[in-house]
């Protein structure tokens, strides 16, 4: 018997599961709302994936195949940690293929294979609120959203653009969703973006120590905030991957020497892991 | 040929075995007890109850011994557990003017019925390093076994009260809202503001309560009484039509007495803060009284001088030492992906800039 | 002693409760599309699909308003004993459950407020058969556009608004708020 047998499947308890089922409901019928839930402590520290951990225990089934990224990888010590966990408290079987999950837990990439109808992204946020930045009350944002009054963030994009010559947010860049709530994508790099705007999947984010779940439904319009004449532009390294070539896969910069050398890699593991098998 | 950083697996499988090593420290060393915990270090252990909302001294010495005395950490562990628990049901309230008191103090009062008791506290001890307790001494007996059974002890602001001196703290039979069961809304009324600070960090806590009296927001606190003891928990159980007794726990509750109020309508009168916490957390205790007190400016139609004690959302988003330590350490893991887009969007930042100055040229 | 309240519930709760989530959850999140909903054996006139929501959505945090022929003693029974849920008139329910003509006039129910949409109702729309598609769909969850049946018009002042769950046997679909609809 491991400590884990003691606990429910899928760790939480029945009425806590229902609680942000309910929450789940609600923000696929509203898109891009901020629902308001009663995240519980989890075995993990706040900000390591609560919110994400929660959404995924609320939606996993048996027959599941979960797969975990941080960074676009499987195996960065986060992601290891939240597999382990659901595979000891649900028994469900995991996978490093994107193709082959049907949920897909993420921190702060999505995946650069396309993604499926039957696959469910889940979102790890820190800070969902796309406005707090702008103004830390929210009191203040909530009125904000209620109003549809983003104002104050197409000041702020503009004050980027006569500072910079552009709009100097580089991930977490917000979006605007079907015409109505401005919402934050989580901290993925603005490359991602373009995903996120009718996608096949469905998208889900858990901000636990927040207290908020939201979502994309499958193929909602989503768009980048930009002006006519400073368009959002999906920006990645000018490299192709030193590894498998790819030339549309993000990429990460990788120190190699102390000489001031350096090598681009894609970010997203089992992408560039099966076009190396493809080419051997 | 660059390889990535594998084999996250086996570092965490690692680390956990020296941590578990580290734990224990070196092994000529007794182990430590929880039980040697419970009892020597139980000031540790009541601000682990206080903070992780769960009454059980047992299990929070043992999450004291698993977090190597981190406190936080041990509050941590304690949150995660209680969270699993199944609510079998609700105790009534607690009646603290019913109380085994072990302390009680009046900073307003010379005496009052019931009496002071100075009990088991470090207020008149020089704070002298006691080398006799390298020796592992064993104490003299105190000279008095105080703790009876609970009996009434009369709150001291009743006093005032029954004069129309200070402000009614109306009875209510409302429910409470639970802030561990719905997210938190705003504005919060003050019992859940309570809940909140009840469980909020200590030092958080007490930089607020200090703040509060260097003049950011300040509310002219005295102790109006501070008391330490045991109180009976009872639960109503249907199918027999009254409360039964399950057990007791050791509570530390601060009335202040704060500035007075008044209006035309109404003639002057003292106002209260209030401080309730699990076991013997007095520095706890003043200070939730402190802040609740600086928090109620609005009800009391006080001026918001922008005072951070005075702000509810401030003092609500920030006080849970669990949210913020967790938020706080994430900026450990990997932020690669978003470095990398930082780096991107700086170098061609950069790279117009240089451009644009070339031409000026 | 009624023995009927008892039977009917999930037998392994964590298990079916997830599937059948999966099931509401794709049907909220594909308007137009139905999914299989079972699992729940609630006594008549609840149907399977209906009833196993319940289970899965329903406790003690989730007031429930029955309508018309719903509202009887059998499902009033069986609900309490398996959800806890308190039983409430329509303007209080964030779950409600009849057929069309009973649930009307729609405007008893919550839709939220500007500052917080989701505190609205769920109806779940009793169907006794499945008719034609009577509806264009368009909006989040549909490619393009979708061909469904809509039981009727709902209060929508995006995003104020209804989410209805329609079952009927062990069959489900749902009409989020956000979907527009085009009645042909």
């Amino acid at each position: 018997m491991t400590a884990m047998d003691a606990y429910n499947f899928a760790y939480l308890d029945e009425d806590t599961k229902r609680m942000i089922r309910r929450a789940l409901l609600k923000a696929v019928a509203i898109p891009g709302y901020q629902v308001p839930f009663a995240s519980r402590e989890m075995p993990m520290p706040y900000g390591w994936g609560t919110g994400g951990v929660q959404v995924t225990a609320a939606c996993l089934t048996p027959d599941d195949r979960l797969k975990v990224i941080d960074q676009g990888a499987d195996d960065t010590t986060n992601a290891v940690s939240i597999r382990r966990f659901f595979q000891r408290t649900a028994g469900v079987e995991v996978t490093e293929e994107t193709e082959d999950a049907t949920i897909i837990q993420t921190r702060h990439r999505i995946p650069e294979a396309p993604l499926q109808e039957r696959q469910i992204m889940v979102f790890q946020v820190p800070i969902p609120e796309p406005l707090r930045f702008l103004e830390p009350r929210e009191t203040e944002t909530r009125r904000m959203h209620a109003l549809a009054d983003y104002g104050l963030m197409q000041v702020k994009l503009y004050e980027d653009i006569a500072r910079h010559g552009r709009i100097a947010t580089a991930y977490a860049y917000p979006v605007r969703v079907e015409g109505r709530y401005v919402m934050d994508p989580s901290p993925i790099p603005k490359f991602d973006n373009p995903k996120l705007d009718d996608s096949p999947a469905l998208m889900l984010f858990g901000a636990g120590r927040e207290q908020r779940i939201y979502a994309l439904p499958p193929y909602t319009r989503v768009e980048s905030l930009d002006f006519d004449d400073h368009p959002f532009v999906a920006s990645k390294a000018d490299h192709a991957c030193d590894i498998c070539g790819a030339t549309e896969s993000y990429l990460d910069e990788v120190i190699t020497d102390d000489q001031g050398g350096r090598i681009f890699v894609c970010s997203d593991t089992a992408f560039c892991r099966s076009r190396q098998e493809d080419r051997q | 040929m660059y390889v990535a950083v594998k084999g996250g697996e086996r570092a965490i499988e690692n680390a956990h075995a020296w941590l578990a090593k580290e734990r224990r420290g070196d092994p000529d060393v007794p182990e430590l007890s929880t039980a040697q915990i419970r009892e020597q270090m139980a000031l540790a252990v009541n601000r682990v109850m206080a903070e992780g909302s769960l009454y059980d001294p047992d299990l929070a010495a043992l999450a004291i011994k698993q977090a190597r005395g981190d406190l936080i950490e041990a509050i941590f562990l304690i949150r995660a557990y209680r969270t699993t628990l199944p609510r079998l049901m609700a105790s009534t309230p607690v009646d603290t003017a019913v109380m085994a008191v072990t302390r009680r103090i009046s900073a307003t009062f010379k005496d009052a019925p019931g009496g002071q008791i100075l009990g088991p506290t470090f207020d008149y001890t020089h704070r002298l390093l006691d080398f006799a307790l390298l020796a592992e001494g064993e104490v003299p007996p105190a000279p008095t076994a105080l703790t009876g059974p609970a009996q009434d002890m009369p709150h001291i602001l009743s006093f005032l009260d029954r004069d129309g001196l200070i402000e009614r703290a109306a009875p209510s039979d409302e429910i409470p809202p639970d802030l561990t069961r719905a997210p938190l809304e705003l504005p919060a009324d003050r019992a859940l503001r309570l809940q909140a600070l009840t469980r909020g960090d200590e030092g958080f806590v007490l930089g607020l309560a200090y703040s509060t009296q260097r003049g950011y927001g300040r509310n002219h606190a005295f102790v109006g009484e501070l008391r330490i003891g045991t109180c009976p928990v009872e639960v109503d159980i249907p199918e027999l039509g009254f409360a039964v007794e399950i057990g007791e726990i050791e509570l530390t509750e601060c009335e202040t007495v704060n500035q007075f109020t008044g209006s035309k309508s109404q003639p002057p009168q003292f106002t209260r803060g209030y401080g309730l916490t699990f076991g013997q957390t007095e520095r706890k205790a003043i200070s939730m009284a402190l802040v609740d007190r600086a928090l109620r400016w609005r009800e009391l139609g006080e001026d918001f001088t922008g005072a951070p004690a005075q702000d509810e959302e401030f003092v609500l988003s920030h006080c849970d030492n669990i949210q913020a330590t967790g938020f706080l350490e994430h900026i450990k893991l990997p932020h690669y992906v978003d470095f990398q887009a930082e780096l991107e969007l700086i170098r061609s930042v950069r790279a117009a800039a240089f451009a644009s100055r070339e031409a000026a040229e | 002693m009624n023995i009927q309240p008892i039977s009917g519930g999930f037998s392994d709760a964590p298990r079916q409760s997830a599937t059948a989530f999966r099931s509401v959850l794709e049907v909220m999140s594909r308007p137009g599309k139905t999914a299989v909903l079972s699992g729940a054996k609630p006594p008549a006139p609840l149907s399977i699909a209906a009833g196993t929501a319940i289970l899965t959505l329903a406790d003690s945090n989730t007031p429930v308003h029955l309508a018309g022929v719903f509202d009887c003693d059998a499902l009033r029974q069986w609900i309490t004993f398996h959800t806890g849920a308190p039983l409430v008139p329509a303007d209080e329910a964030d779950l409600a459950i009849g057929h069309w003509h009973d649930l009307e006039p729609l405007d008893r129910f919550r839709i939220g407020s500007p500052e917080y949409p989701d505190r609205s109702s769920t109806l779940i729309v009793e169907l006794h058969d499945w008719p034609q598609e009577n509806a264009r769909l368009t909006g989040p969850g549909i490619k393009t556009k979708t061909l469904a049946f809509v039981p009727g018009n709902r209060p929508t002042d995006f995003p104020l608004g209804l989410d209805l769950i329609m079952t009927m046997g062990e069959r489900i679909s749902a009409l989020p708020r956000s979907t527009e609809v085009e009645f042909l």
